[in-house]
């Protein structure tokens, strides 16, 4: 086993009388590379946004690293696509160089060259030099969460959270952004909450199935029968080139 | 008009008013229209009705009143708002009633002859006095010195509050902060087109800016700039019509949203053909 980059203990999540996580026990190493899948409303979100601390924990704990880095400094995230107006006045440098913003609230800060540096270089690093200047309404789903995991990174972490990185986003480029977690991957703990199998199945090193509660953790082999039980109902694996699944009416 | 702004006192204010409530509303109303705050900006504007009544009762200043009410309003709607556990516009919708509500009863319980509140309803430009044009004045640098201080903070706030967050921007204090400015605002624009008809104020310079530019800066100053011909021109129709200010500003606004709405859309259309 690696060294633990996040340790999760007994975390159980309420949101009012309703539970969203109960009782989840997980280890990610340093440098790995997890996949969380599991049904809409299985808590996937809610573990990132636990791990993150903006969901209050019910019990349970989460230590990030064993030195107990603060998360700000350690845990950069790229959220779902879904929550953003992309009619927002933006353009994706500017989204880029919010995460320089110093801690708090910085009364009249401005931008220094070595915060523009960066977003350059992190914006070329992910692919989309020359956009710089364009507004995040003219760009594509894949640009777009492109934009977001440079915004991540401009806060060096060494552990990243992404939900959802390819939903809304086509084939090709669906193609690039795991091209560059599988590179990222190299000195950064990756997350990845997703709906797509093909990434579960080639793509990551372990695999996390989630339902309310973790149902599997470990190799990212998934059998019927797993996947039976997660999703709380029998589900038909279909491969076909690019794997992905049937549920069987219910 | 020039010659009667030269010679008259009240056009002066009426004047220095419209480039005052410009401001505000420029800034603020690009910021509440980004951030989907337009109905809530609504129920508080509405709720300083209560505090217009409370000072006619008490024999207080109204528009002190209409403050305080507001700012409580800003407070309260933020705080059940971030607290959850109820959707935000039942919340909003109660403020709004509950302040036209209490407005009536204070004024109910007046002894004698009801006051005109006309003017704190639909606003009457042409009235302000010196000292509401220096609390405009004063509202106007406070919510520029703001805005502008924290102006990257504001800007990753709109786009996404939850990454703001997590990098430690204080978006709990952002919230409250940004609807007790929206508060001060209505406060400010109450004289000049009231409180029925401040949301129009509030919406339609900068609706209309973000038809002109994909920048917000760029957005809040020709929202500021649009806001200014809107309200002078009002104010002109105003006097030569002799009609109510608020009302000749809020519909002329609103007019030319919807025919600048019109021409973009045509030239849309001729240009996919």
């Amino acid at each position: 086993m690696k060294d633990k980059a996040i340790q999760i203990e007994n975390l159980s999540v309420y949101y009012g009388e309703t539970p969203a996580l109960t009782g989840v026990c997980l280890d990610i190493g340093i440098s790995e590379y997890l996949g969380i899948i599991g049904p809409n409303g299985g808590g996937k979100s809610t573990l990132l946004k636990a791990i993150l601390g903006l969901v209050p924990i019910s019990t349970g704990r989460i230590k990030i690293y064993d030195h107990g880095d603060k998360r700000k400094e350690v845990i950069g995230y790229v959220p779902q696509y879904t929550s953003f107006d992309k009619r927002f006045p933006i353009t994706l440098l500017e989204v880029v160089m919010t995460a320089r913003l110093r801690n708090g609230l910085s009364p009249f800060f401005r931008f220094v060259p070595k915060d523009m540096e960066m977003a350059y270089e992190l914006i070329e690093k992910v692919g989309l030099k020359g956009l710089e200047n364009r507004q995040i309404s003219e760009l594509s789903g894949g640009e777009f969460q492109k934009m977001l995991i440079a915004r991540a990174l401009t806060l060096k972490p060494r552990i990243l959270l992404l939900d959802e990185p390819t939903a809304n986003v086509d084939e090709n480029a669906r193609g690039q952004i795991y091209n560059l977690l599988a590179e990222l991957n190299k000195d950064i703990t990756i997350v990845l909450v997703t709906h797509d199998l093909f990434a579960v199945s080639s793509q990551v090193e372990k695999l996390a199935c989630i339902n309310g509660k973790l149902i599997y953790h470990g190799e990212p082999e998934l059998s019927e029968n797993i996947v039976n039980r997660l999703y709380g109902c029998p589900v038909d694996l279909i491969a076909h080139g690019v794997p992905h699944r049937v549920l069987r009416r219910h | 008009m020039i010659k009667a702004v030269i010679e008259y006192q009240f056009l002066q204010n009426a004047l220095l008013t419209c480039i005052f409530a410009s401001i505000v509303c420029g800034i603020i109303g690009v910021i509440i229209l980004e951030k989907k705050l337009l109905m809530m900006s609504g129920g508080i504007a509405h709720t300083s009705y209560g505090g217009v009544g409370l000072g006619y009762l008490l024999g207080f200043e109204p528009i002190i009143g209409a403050f305080i009410f507001s700012i409580c309003a800003a407070l309260g709607i933020g705080f059940i708002k971030r607290k959850g556990g109820t959707h935000s516009d039942i919340v909003i919708a109660l403020f709004w009633s509950l302040g036209m509500a209490l407005g009536v009863l204070f004024i109910a319980l007046m002894p004698g002859y009801p006051p005109n509140l006309s003017s704190y309803l639909f606003g009457n430009i042409l009235t302000v006095t010196k000292a509401d044009l220096y609390l405009i004045i004063v509202i106007s640098i406070i919510v520029v010195g703001i805005i502008g201080m924290l102006y990257n903070s504001w800007k990753a706030y709109l786009f996404d509050e939850e990454f703001a967050s997590i990098i430690g921007i204080k978006t709990a204090f952002l919230d409250y902060l940004l609807l007790i400015l929206v508060a001060m605002t209505v406060v400010a624009l109450i004289r000049s087109v009231g409180i029925i008809l401040v949301l129009a104020l509030l919406t339609a310079p900068a609706a209309t800016a973000s038809h002109f530019s994909n920048r917000f800066l760029n957005r809040i100053i020709y929202s500021i700039f649009i806001g200014a011909i809107y309200c002078i021109v009002g104010l002109w129709i105003s006097y030569y019509l002799d009609i109510a200010s608020g009302a000749s500003i809020v519909i002329f606004a609103t007019f030319c949203y919807f025919l600048i709405f019109l021409i973009k859309n045509i030239l849309k259309m001729q240009n996919s053909y």
